[in-house]
């Protein structure tokens, strides 16, 4: 029985293994079904990993308006990028540390991949007990420019939690906890 | 030539321009945290387009299938290879604090920096690295 329950809880991996071995081959067949679905139980059985605790949710006109943003944002993030790499002279970069309202491994995996690709950030660390993330900021104009590219985080949160996340986690992002962001730096600051 | 080679021929380009902007990037910017940005966003945009141009060209190939899955893949990866490699970089300060307006996670902005002797050489003697887990310098672990 608990051997039905994991294979079940295993299934999305599996699938996705299929899916790649097809992708390989080139050509979607029978053959290559089975042998693809022969290869994924082996690899699953011979190489085990924790299981994620998917939120089985998934709102397409949400995902539609994150995969758009996403897209858009890549767009400029990237000619941001390009143009600092061409122009002349120096720019300043900024840390910052954003407090976030999710708290799920494969959401807070999403946000930060996707953090990594756009508005000019780049994630280095994740505090996962308390869903602190510190960015880095590649080029910023002043203190205002701060706060708008920290708002920013806090948007791609906002549409990727909405896309995939559980009632609960869409909850608490309209319910901030006692530390807003706002307060969060000063806060880590004054205590050093 | 059809609309479809135009688009082609035209993402190819782009894409490889994007791929030549990250390779200036990496060599021009300051320090390794903003190298990484170039290693991820205009390179991974690059890639797409350069792939998206193939696939216009392939159309109709096995081979296509591949292309999508170099695509998702480097969508998946760039940015886990530019966290790691950027985290080990702040662990081991080979961060140009000079350059940074704001930063929440270590110093405030502006205190004097004594571990950096020579910040016009950020990358000179990687002897000269205390391991982050030294006493006073740790930058505040967030982990």
């Amino acid at each position: 029985m608990a051997r039905v329950t994991r294979l079940r809880r295993q299934l999305p991996l599996l699938v996705w293994l299929v899916l790649v071995w097809n992708l390989l081959w080139g050509t979607f067949s029978w053959a290559n079904l089975i042998s693809g679905t022969l290869i994924a139980l082996v690899v699953t059985t011979l190489l085990p990993l924790p299981t994620v605790q998917t939120t089985g949710r998934f709102r397409p006109v949400a995902a539609l308006r994150f995969l758009g943003r996403f897209l858009v944002d890549l767009l400029v993030s990237s000619a941001e990028v390009s143009w600092l790499a061409f122009r002349p002279g120096r720019h300043r970069s900024a840390i910052i540390t954003v407090q976030l309202r999710t708290d799920s491994d494969l959401l807070l995996t999403v946000i930060a991949e996707a953090l990594s690709l756009v508005p000019g950030s780049l994630v280095l660390d994740l505090d996962r007990e308390h869903q602190v993330l510190a960015l880095h900021l590649v080029q910023v104009r002043d203190q205002a420019h701060v706060e708008r590219q920290r708002a920013n985080v806090l948007g791609m949160e906002d549409r990727v939690v909405r896309a995939f996340g559980s009632a609960a986690d869409i909850a608490a992002l309209d319910t901030p906890g006692a530390r807003t962001p706002e307060t969060e730096g000063t806060e880590r600051m004054s205590q050093r | 030539m059809s609309i479809a080679d135009v688009v082609a021929s035209v993402c190819l380009v782009a894409g490889c321009f994007l791929c030549l902007t990250a390779g200036l990037g990496l060599v021009r910017f300051p320090d390794v945290l903003n190298r990484m940005h170039a290693a991820t966003k205009p390179q991974v945009l690059g890639v797409l387009l350069v792939m998206t141009g193939a696939v216009i060209r392939l159309v109709g190939e096995p081979i296509v299938w591949m292309l999508v899955l170099v695509a998702v893949f480097q969508l998946l990866t760039a940015p886990v290879s530019a966290h790691m490699v950027s985290r080990i970089a702040y662990r081991r300060r080979h961060v140009r604090r000079d350059l940074l307006l704001v930063d929440e996670l270590g110093t405030p902005a502006g205190a004097p920096l004594p571990t950096r002797p020579h910040p016009e050489h950020p990358e000179g003697d990687p002897d000269a690295d205390e391991p982050a887990d030294g006493p006073e310098a740790t930058p505040r672990t967030i982990s």
